[in-house]
């Protein structure tokens, strides 16, 4: 999931008069400057790692979730909470070089309601607390007694949502323990997730509130500097398969044209198989017109070794996050070798 | 066929250098005034949106404690995190050595848009840097922040984060007040009460003022374009006229005349970019002269960050290029019928135009009767800032179309009242030059009319201006305290030394769905001698003082069409309404009892202060009890700032006077010259008859001097009615609130003297020229022989 | 009258200065008349203006009704045109601003010496009452070599100046305006000294003296004078 780093080392330049993309991937490529990198063999310390690491560059948390009302209608939630440092430390104070960007969103078969939030760290405005956790930006948080029961809020100019989350499964660490390589030469981030959320809540829309369940999806990740200068977009997927299975599978597609990718299998016990380059394949077979750009909103995405080769369609091709980095994020149905639903986000279109 | 027309047609101006000198200087002069006073508009305009992003003036609303003092961070968070999307403003004064930068820090992240920080070349860094003007930089040389130079911040002004603000103003934790981001999420918890949300307009009387001096500025730009269109027009038109000759010549010899007519139109649309392209050099040297002066009352406006900068915006420029082509094309469109028109074969000699001075004025008066009546509809029917500019244009282009029938009326009467055979040829040979005239005197009538009527607006607003500071900041001192405990004590204090304290208390509220405050006054002769009420019920203060009812501003009385008499939504009956210049909000007043019963909570914490030692006392005040920057307010300093801001607008209005009327001039001079070949005919037979040619050119220039003084005659109406709609229209329309009209005749004497000189100036040389005509070329008017 | 003794004029328009009259001298009596011809270019006209003071002169001496104006300042030679010269050339006689009765009136009133009765001779003699009150560019040429005829009659001037009056007009209205022209001068006791092309026209002067290159012909300079 290496979207997410260029979003938010790329926000902190926004005040600054959104700077060009090709400038936020030139920072991105660039040395750690005294920030940390993940190493391989790293032990993860629970609940202690759910919080932060301003020692690292960039780090977020990340949840999507697929929801259906009491008729059956689709829905897809996010709620992303970003932290971008431009020094490896924290300090309490307007001072703090910690910087939190938070993006919400609810889609509908028929709309997109998207939101945003800044804030500096030091002043409380927007942090994240390990235990009991509790990530904030502003009114919205994601907190509970553990990761594994959450209470969830976020709302925008036209929406709004309240959830509670429990976790029906273990935490699953993707590549190598938890080692997410994601090029050849080896840049890598700290990567797990929690697939299993059940999620129950209301959703607040401008035609009424509606109550609505799912399962939900959380990436936790954080990096120092995770992309080579030559990758300049990415394609990523979550698919919760209807038979209770897991897949995470990423492109990250370079200059040349060339790719690199990365999947985790998850059985229904929570049990991972991480596969390396190659293994997984994605393609568009369609593109839509979203926001006056060629999005594809229609693949085949394949990984032969599970034999997984499905059509995964947006439920709505207009779920484009109008942010101050624009981007797609949008809730997906699959179909195929296997069905399901899950969640799909594009960037660098 | 086309080169030698091309030719034939560029051979007039090579022997008449100065016909094409003056052609090109008319449409540059006019492209330049045009566009020197756009660039000064755009700039400021520009510098106006930068300012007010930043500060209270602007668009967006402002947070503040109701109590006036700061806010802290923890205050922030939880606002914050209540879902209130609001971003922290830190301001003051930084002084050292005698110099003093005002900051403001800003915090970037929650800033609603990108305000300050305009250059896309910035990096992360540049956020902690400190942006000052290059001239302010050695004040911070010994202060451990980085600072980065910034030619396009104005000086004495520093725009930094809010932690490096805080830093150097050694105020960490505090927050003046916050900006409120128009997008708010659903849901929102109500404000807690320590809060107030400020209008878009800010809370600085004289801030909200200035938005008139913006007006005053687009009407000039309008005016100037007005006087540039008729140059144009007068310009372009008379090099038509001066080469007749040539044209019927070439028809004769058999060029098409639609190949004429392109050649012509080919011909003028060079002279316009040339023209309009010098006309725009010039305008950026006439708004750069200007603009410092612009930059200084604007900076003194708003308290900061206006740039004295000049950009070569391309709004401005390319409208001086527009300009000149779009007055070439709309003058050569008249030509080029006249020259479809134009007998091939007619014996006339290239006569000064028509005879008929009478018979093309009245044309013309009907056409102004038109758009005089198309004014008085859009006065009655029209809304909105564009009725009130559109009222302008016709009144001034229909003022501008009588000028011609009101001279020849004027002529004729003089000529008829006159006894001796030359004072009657002199007044008949200037009726005979008015058709050729009568656009420069457009011109000089709408540059005058403009002066008078952009003077008057400026002096009135003055004057209302100073007059209202002296009723509506009667009191000497002014106190804003941060809480009722501090101001209990104070107050006692002030009490005991026998000061008159007047305390001044506020709630906002809504009526009829518009937000206003509800003040409470003690009776207090303070009020009763100074406070301007415009319309009252008889006994209006002891009625208010006794209970009976309000006051309410003329903001809520036009808004709401209330009367005296009239019941108020809050119940109280309306006893009078007063003026209240530069606010965009209702006002209601009611006694300081009745005010204390129906909000108990509220307790005064500012104050007005009667004392005959304003200095002794303020000094006293803020020895004792610390008191700094706007919580002691001596009313004469804010006077003397604001004076001071007029004297800037002044200067920069009487230099536009003297631009307007020079270019008026100038098309005078251009007319007159223009003119001069044209009426060796009709002056030689006088010169034969007797008259010497000294004497003859004694007579042109008292000729353009009496045209001159009768157009002046007829700019003072008009440019009082200019006046008029500016104050009272366009005012009213743009801001709510009318300016009162005050005449200042000695101000129109001077500015007739000047239009006087402008017309003596002009004609001088053209005069000269005329009584050194060597004979044999009068002569040679008499004769086909040579 | 008129006493012209061995004038001479030269322009200096290039670098050679032109000689266009010389040694020129005649003289002319009170009531005389006399049609100066000569080809184009020979001088007529230098001349006429000379006397009318309208240009300066190079050498000899021009002496009208007693005054030497050879050289005398603008406003005297501009004395000289109001109260005794009247002037009438080929075109453009006429004041545009004025009407017609004004344009007759105008010199008379110029030199003080306006007669309404005199002026309302003039015009009904010149045919031109009905036409009083129109302005000059709305009568044909003819009936404006007519009205500056008057004009110039009108002040009652000892001497009348003409330079080719009828050369703008066919021969009928030219014959017409010149019996006009000489009748009335007769009446004012006008002396009239006028340039002509025409044989026909100057043979109904009493004399004629004829100008070549610049040098008055035939007759010697004395012989002129009788």
């Amino acid at each position: 999931m290496n979207v997410k780093p260029f979003i938010s080392l790329c926000f902190v330049n926004i005040w600054l008069g959104a700077a060009a993309m090709a400038q936020g991937f030139a920072g991105l490529g660039g040395d750690a400057e005294g920030f940390a990198l993940p190493q391989r063999g790293y032990v993860f310390d629970f609940p202690a790692d759910h919080g932060p690491h301003p020692e690292f560059r960039i780090e977020w948390w990340y949840l999507t979730a697929n929801l259906r009302d009491a008729d059956g209608v689709a829905y897809g939630l996010q709620w992303t909470l970003f932290r971008s440092a431009l020094e490896p430390v924290e300090r309490p104070g307007w001072d703090s070089p910690q910087l939190w960007l938070a993006h919400a969103a609810v889609t509908t078969p028929t709309g997109h309601h998207v939101a945003e939030r800044r804030a500096r760290g030091g002043i409380g405005q927007a942090g994240v607390k390990a235990a009991p956790f509790e990530a904030w930006i502003d009114d919205w948080h994601m907190q509970g007694p553990s990761l594994d029961k959450l209470a969830l809020r976020a709302s925008g100019t036209d929406f709004s949502y309240q959830m509670q989350l429990e976790a029906k499964g273990p935490l699953v660490l993707h590549g190598d323990g938890g080692y997410s390589q994601k090029s050849a030469s080896g840049r890598a981030s700290y990567y797990y997730s929690q697939p299993f959320f059940d999620i129950a809540g209301t959703l607040t829309l401008p035609q009424g509130d509606i109550a609505v369940t799912g399962h939900a999806w959380m990436d936790r990740e954080w990096a120092s500097q995770p992309l080579g200068a030559s990758q300049v977009s990415w394609d990523w997927f979550s698919m919760a398969f209807d038979g209770g299975d897991r897949l995470m599978g990423f492109t990250l597609r370079d200059t040349e044209g060339g790719a690199y990718t990365a999947a985790t299998w998850i059985d229904t016990e929570g049990g991972a198989t991480a596969f390396a380059d190659g293994a997984f394949r994605a393609e568009p077979l369609a593109t839509s017109t979203v926001a006056g750009r060629q999005i594809p909103t229609l693949w085949r995405a394949q990984l032969p070794e599970k034999g997984v080769d499905v059509t995964v369609e947006a439920l709505n091709a207009d779920a484009w996050m109008a942010t101050s980095i624009p981007y797609w994020e949008g809730p997906v149905t699959i179909r195929g070798s296997h069905a399901g639903r899950g969640y799909l986000e594009m960037t660098g279109y | 066929m086309t080169r030698p027309g091309l030719m034939a047609l560029m051979s007039h101006w090579r022997r008449n250098p100065w016909q094409l000198a003056t052609l090109i200087a008319g449409l540059a002069l006019a492209t330049a005034l045009w566009c020197g006073v756009q660039a000064i508009n755009a700039e400021a305009r520009a510098s106006y949106q930068r300012a007010s992003d930043i500060l209270a003036s602007g668009d967006l609303e402002q947070m503040r404690k109701r109590d006036g003092t700061t806010i802290s961070t923890d205050e922030y968070v939880s606002l914050r995190r209540m879902g209130w999307q609001v971003s922290p403003v830190l301001e003051g004064n930084f002084t050292v050595g005698g110099q003093t930068v005002r900051m403001i820090g800003i915090e970037p992240m929650t800033m609603p848009r990108p305000v300050g920080f305009e250059n896309t070349e910035n990096t992360i860094e540049d956020a902690s840097r400190l942006r000052v003007h290059p001239d302010d930089l050695a004040i911070f040389a010994n202060i451990d922040v980085e600072v980065q130079g910034d030619a396009g911040r104005s000086p004495g002004t520093a725009l930094g984060d809010i932690s490096t603000v805080q830093q150097v103003l050694e105020a960490p934790d505090q927050i003046t007040r916050l900006i409120v981001d128009p997008i708010q999420p659903v849901g929102l918890p109500p404000l807690p009460d320590q809060y107030v949300v400020e209008g878009r307009t800010g809370q600085n009387d004289v801030a909200r003022l200035t938005r008139s001096f913006h007006l005053n500025l687009t009407a000039f730009g309008l005016l100037s374009f007005a006087v540039g269109l008729f140059i144009v027009y007068g310009a372009v038109g008379l090099a038509f006229e001066q080469r007749r000759g040539v044209f019927r010549t070439l028809r004769a010899m058999g060029m098409p005349l639609r190949q004429l007519m392109i050649l012509l139109a080919l011909e003028l649309g060079v002279f316009a970019l040339v023209a309009g392209g010098l006309g725009v050099a010039l305008g950026y040297f006439i708004a750069a002269a200007l603009l410092p002066d612009v930059a200084a009352t604007l900076r003194g406006l708003y308290g900061a960050d206006i740039s004295g900068h000049l950009r070569l915006r391309p709004s401005w420029w390319l409208s001086g290029l527009g300009m000149a082509l779009a007055g070439t094309g709309v003058a050569a469109v008249a030509a080029l019928i006249k020259l479809a028109r134009m007998p091939l074969l007619s014996f006339n000699h290239p006569r000064a135009m028509s005879m008929h001075a009478l018979a093309s004025g009245r044309w013309l008066a009907g056409v102004a009767m038109l758009l005089l009546a198309a004014g008085v509809v859009m006065s009655i029917w029209g809304q909105g800032l564009i009725a009130g500019f559109s009222l302008l244009a016709c009144l001034l282009l229909g003022a501008a179309f009588c000028l011609p029938l009101f001279l020849a009326l004027t002529l004729e009467g003089a000529g008829r009242l006159s006894k001796g055979v030359l004072a009657q040829w002199f007044w008949a040979d200037s009726r005979q030059q008015l058709p050729g005239l009568s656009m420069a005197l457009m011109a000089l009538l709408l540059a005058m009319a403009a002066n008078i009527g952009v003077s008057t607006m400026v002096s009135s607003f003055r004057l209302t201006f100073t007059g209202y500071l002296d009723q509506r900041l009667s009191s000497e001192l002014y106190l804003r305290l941060a809480t009722p405990q501090e101001a209990n004590v104070i107050v006692a204090d002030l009490a005991a030394r026998g000061v008159t304290v007047l305390p001044i208390m506020s709630v906002d509220a809504r009526i009829a769905g518009l937000p206003a405050e509800i003040y409470g006054l003690r009776d207090d002769a303070t009020y009763r001698e100074n406070w301007p009420v415009l319309h009252s019920v008889p006994d209006v203060w002891d009625r208010l003082a006794a209970g009976e009812g309000a006051l309410i501003n003329e903001q809520l009385a036009r808004r709401n069409d209330l009367h005296p008499g009239d019941m108020l939504a809050t119940g109280d009956r309306i006893l009078g309404v007063y003026s209240d210049y530069g606010n965009s909000e209702g006002q209601v007043i009611i006694a300081e009892a009745a005010f204390s019963q129906r909000y108990p909570q509220k307790q005064a914490t500012h104050f007005g202060l009667r004392t005959n030692d304003p200095v002794g006392l303020a000094a006293d005040l803020r020895a004792r009890y610390g008191l700094t920057g706007e919580a002691l307010i001596d009313q004469k300093q804010l006077k003397a700032f604001s004076l001071s801001v007029f004297e800037r607008t002044f200067s920069v209005t009487s230099a536009l006077n003297l631009l307007t009327l020079s270019v008026a001039g100038l098309a005078i001079l251009i007319s007159l010259l223009t003119l001069a070949t044209l009426r060796l005919p009709q002056l030689a037979p006088v010169w034969a008859l007797g008259l010497t040619r000294r004497h003859l050119a004694f007579l042109e220039v008292l000729r353009a001097l009496c045209l001159a003084l009768v157009t002046g005659i007829f700019a003072i109406p008009l440019g009082l009615a200019l006046a008029w709609v500016l104050l009272a229209v366009v005012n009213v329309e743009a801001f709510g609130w009318q300016l009162p009209m005050f005449l200042f005749p000695a101000e129109y004497l001077q500015l007739g003297a000047l239009t006087l000189l402008a017309a003596l100036l002009a004609a001088v040389w053209p005069a000269i020229r005329l009584a050194r005509t060597p004979p044999d070329k009068l002569l040679r008017v008499f004769s086909n022989e040579r | 009258m008129l006493k012209i003794d061995h004038l001479s004029k030269r322009y200096v328009t290039g670098a050679e200065p032109v000689e266009v009259l010389t040694d020129v001298s005649f003289e002319m009596a009170a009531g005389e008349t006399l049609a100066l011809e000569g080809e184009s270019g020979s001088g007529k006209s230098t001349l006429l203006h000379l006397v009318g003071g309208l240009d300066q002169v190079s050498g000899g001496r021009i002496v009208v009704d007693g005054t030497d104006i050879t050289d005398l300042p603008d406003h005297k030679t501009a004395q000289l045109r109001r109260e005794t010269i009247g002037l009438i050339f080929q075109q453009f006689n006429l004041i545009p601003s004025l009407t017609v009765a004004s344009n007759i009136a105008f010199h008379a009133r110029l030199s003080g010496r306006h007669d309404p009765e005199w002026s309302a001779y003039l015009a009904e003699k010149i045919g031109l009452h009905e036409h009083l009150d129109k302005y000059p560019e709305a009568i044909s040429g003819g009936q404006q070599q007519r009205v500056a005829i008057a004009r110039s009659l009108a002040a009652r001037p000892r001497l009348l100046l003409a330079d080719e009056p009828t050369g703008n007009l066919d021969e009928a209205t030219a014959d017409q305006v010149l019996g006009l022209m000489l009748e009335s001068a007769t009446e004012a006791g006008t002396a009239i000294l006028m340039v002509t092309h025409s044989t026909r026209q100057a043979a109904r002067m009493q004399r004629r003296l004829t100008l070549s290159r610049g040098r008055v012909q035939g007759v010697p300079a004395q012989a002129a004078v009788s």
